[in-house]
């Protein structure tokens, strides 16, 4: 009986993750996962998981807590927390404005998104991190397509774009200086309809906020952004009721929505298929300007 | 896309070379523009910015023109990673600078690629640069390059000049290790041949581009002969209820394992059976690249990271004395005879010292420079390096992963070389 020793890309990609989480754990002294609830970081948990089984993950998670949540995802964070029997720690943005070390945006389009970046950044050096394994993919935005998959950062967190390792084969040179850190991106190579079908595949929970349901919501600058208590609503904005599901989960006050009737995972993969704009181009935050992720990558966004 | 066609597509890495302005990212963007696969938001932002340079079109170069020092330069200067599927496959191309300096990112690109395209102006034919792009592949063991003639629009889609250039190209490739080359002649800025079957070019009776990656034959592009598992990494629970489990976790390099093996461990030359394979889909019958496993063991081993599993009767080399091609990427320095790197090799670190240079390629002619040991950025040389401890390796020719080294920089832990074990 002879078989053809090949796999699907879909077990390729998984494959690959596995061996990266597994560079990381040898490399590494002190890592983290980056974990925010949201699909990306629920699927890489799912790969940690798989890459140490019988195993626990040997590292924490990290969430970066900008208090502007969708109640659905801390929910849902702190339950898969609990089935991991994992250590949580979380960063909080509401402290570093507390303290002084950011400056809360002002005017109707603030958002805490790039505040984030101080916060994480403290709390890598509180903890002394020395890899940072983010959910972030090379198909999401432009600039990310030529991050490595092991992603220097000097001793200021900032990423030099001109200056990185190449990465060759399969071979990963997490070597650092003290002070310095990795981000790894072990999801690089995968797509949003790749992440949808693993979802399907390995039959994941996500937070209700992915599938279809009823919302307010108002349309700005061409995104359809939740009311919250987070936003403030100009004279001209009129709230409306949709039927919306979220592509990403990120702060309330700069992830998008889309009109949806998708109610489960086939339904979304469907959709996906057939859908025409990019996850990104759902979020306010990259509309601010053409090299905006760039711009905030370089000075240590996720 | 018929959702249920996509969970049952393989995966076809490659990379795409060309001089600058020979049509490289007009290309990529046509592509992705034609086969449906940019989204909306993406187009008004080229539209936008398009419009913003003065360009009468949209300017589907700027699709793939990622970072704002590039954009600012009209160039392209790193390697960039795309994404795309049709309903048949799942592509990644690595998109590599065709300018004169980047050979590094061209390797780079190369080196988990299983096809090469190669772009040439069909105004200028078999250039220089082409040469060495050529030569790179060949280097690398990419088994499949597609040459695209490009611009066929500015020398009236003449099928002579097609011919000629595709000649010429054939005679100079005939001196490397190519097995399988295709010819297709294009406009990437009309979309002729890209996705869509020219009216222009009657004369050709091949496939369009899309077609032509779609459909390729690409064998299984690792080593099945060779069973080779390095040790990424020990799995060793800690509870109560895996209180002796032991797995040995990596990726397999080449081979197969089935339950039952007998396995040997390198260096130590330990022996034992196979007990469990375990995957993230539970056990196993058997295991072969590119799935990450980890193996239980009948018996109590020592193995740790670096170590090697294989079978007594395949074994791979070892020794201290490294035979290699060496690709230079640093700016800042060169290579060094009795210089002092850290060696990467699948997952074993060691260090090693530039023991003699023999010879420097120039990429261009294909000669060998033997009196020529200055080895730069951007540099291919042939050199002996000895290393603190033996290595486990197969020649490149053989097996890509087990015949692969990264040199490093011990003092900038910058990566300055990339080796292939001859
Ligand atoms: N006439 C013609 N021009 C082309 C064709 N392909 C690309 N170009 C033009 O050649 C120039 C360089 O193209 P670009 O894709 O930026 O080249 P790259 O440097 O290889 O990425 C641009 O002005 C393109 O519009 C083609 O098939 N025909």
């Amino acid at each position: 009986m002879h078989q053809s020793y090949s796999v699907n890309h879909l077990k390729h990609l998984e494959s690959e993750s596995i061996y990266i989480f597994r560079e990381i754990a040898a490399q590494f002294q002190n890592p983290v996962l980056l974990f925010s609830g949201g699909k990306d970081s629920i699927v890489i948990t799912r790969l940690a998981q798989k890459a140490f089984w019988p195993a626990k993950l040997p590292f924490p998670l990290l969430h970066i807590d900008t208090g502007h949540n969708f109640p659905e995802t801390i929910e849902f964070r702190d339950q898969m927390v609990e089935e991991l029997d994992a250590r949580l720690i979380v960063g909080s943005v509401q402290a570093s404005i507390d303290n002084g070390r950011v400056v809360e945006e002002k005017g109707h389009n603030a958002s805490r998104n790039v505040l984030q970046t101080v916060t994480l950044l403290d709390t890598i050096e509180e903890y002394k991190f020395d890899a940072a394994i983010g959910g972030a993919r090379r198909d999401e935005e432009k600039a990310r397509a030529k991050e490595r998959i092991f992603s220097h950062r000097d001793e200021f967190g900032q990423w030099d774009p001109k200056n990185q390792r190449p990465e060759l084969w399969n071979i990963f040179n997490g070597r650092k200086k003290a002070g310095e850190h990795f981000r790894v991106f072990p999801l690089s190579n995968w797509t949003e309809m790749d992440v949808w079908q693993y979802i399907e595949k390995e039959e994941l929970n996500l937070p209700s906020i992915y599938f279809s349901h009823e919302r307010e919501v108002v349309q700005r600058n061409g995104v359809l952004l939740a009311v919250t208590e987070y936003i403030s609503l100009q004279a001209d904005e009129k709230p409306e009721c949709k039927r919306v599901r979220f592509r990403t989960v990120g702060d309330a006050t700069c992830t998008g929505a889309i009109e949806s009737e998708a109610g489960e995972v086939d339904a979304i993969i469907r959709e996906i298929a057939a859908v025409r704009v990019t996850e990104r181009g759902t979020r306010a935050d990259d509309k601010r300007s053409d090299t905006a992720m760039e711009d905030r990558k370089r000075e240590g966004y996720f | 896309m018929d959702h249920n066609s996509y969970r049952e597509m393989d995966l076809l890495r490659f990379t795409t070379a060309g001089s600058v302005d020979d049509g490289k990212s007009t290309l990529i963007g046509r592509m992705l523009y034609d086969s449906k696969t940019i989204f909306e938001d993406q187009l008004q932002a080229i539209e936008k910015s398009s419009k913003q340079r003065g360009d009468d079109y949209i300017n589907l170069a700027l699709l793939t023109d990622g970072l704002r020092a590039e954009r600012e330069q009209g160039i392209t200067i790193d390697v960039a990673y795309r994404y795309f599927a049709t309903p048949r496959r799942k592509f990644i191309i690595a998109d590599t600078p065709g300018h004169i300096q980047y050979t590094r990112n061209m390797v780079t690109g190369a080196s988990t690629a299983n096809l090469a395209v190669i772009l040439i102006d069909a105004r200028n034919g078999v250039v220089e640069q082409t040469c060495r792009h050529a030569f790179i592949a060949s280097l690398l063991r990419i088994q499949h390059l597609v040459i695209c003639i490009n611009k066929m629009d500015l020398v009236d889609y003449s099928e002579s000049v097609f011919h000629a250039i595709m000649d010429d190209f054939t005679n100079f490739a005939s001196r490397m290790d190519v097995s399988d080359m295709t010819f297709i002649p294009i406009s990437a800025l009309n979309g002729d041949n890209i996705v869509d079957k020219s009216e222009h070019m009657p004369w050709y009776n091949g496939p369009t581009f899309l077609y032509h990656l779609e459909n390729i034959y690409i064998g299984p592009d690792a080593n099945q002969v060779d069973p080779r598992l390095p040790v990424q990494w020990v799995i060793r629970p800690h509870s109560q209820e895996y209180h002796d489990f032991r797995g040995y976790a990596g990726r397999v390099a080449g081979g197969v394992f089935k339950p039952g093996d007998e396995i040997v461990v390198m260096p130590s030359g330990f022996s034992s059976r196979i007990k469990g394979i375990h995957s993230s889909d539970g056990e196993l019958e058997e295991a072969f690249y590119p799935l990450s496993v980890s193996l239980t063991l009948e018996k109590e081993l020592d193995i740790s990271r670096g170590d090697l599993i294989s079978k007594p009767n395949n074994k791979p080399q070892i020794g201290q004395d490294i035979d290699l091609m060496l690709c230079w990427f640093s700016e800042k320095t060169k290579l060094q005879l009795k210089g002092k790197y850290i060696l990467r090799h699948t997952t074993k670190e060691v260090k090693a010292l530039v023991k003699e240079i023999r010879y420097k390629i120039n990429i261009n002619t294909l000669h060998k420079k033997e009196d020529d040991f200055d080895i730069g950025l951007n540099d291919i040389g042939r050199v002996i390096l000895r290393t603190s401890s033996p290595l486990l390796y197969d020649s490149y020719r053989r097996n890509r992963i087990m015949g692969s080294v990264v040199l490093i920089d011990e003092f900038t832990n910058e990566t300055v070389a990339a080796g292939m074990i001859r």
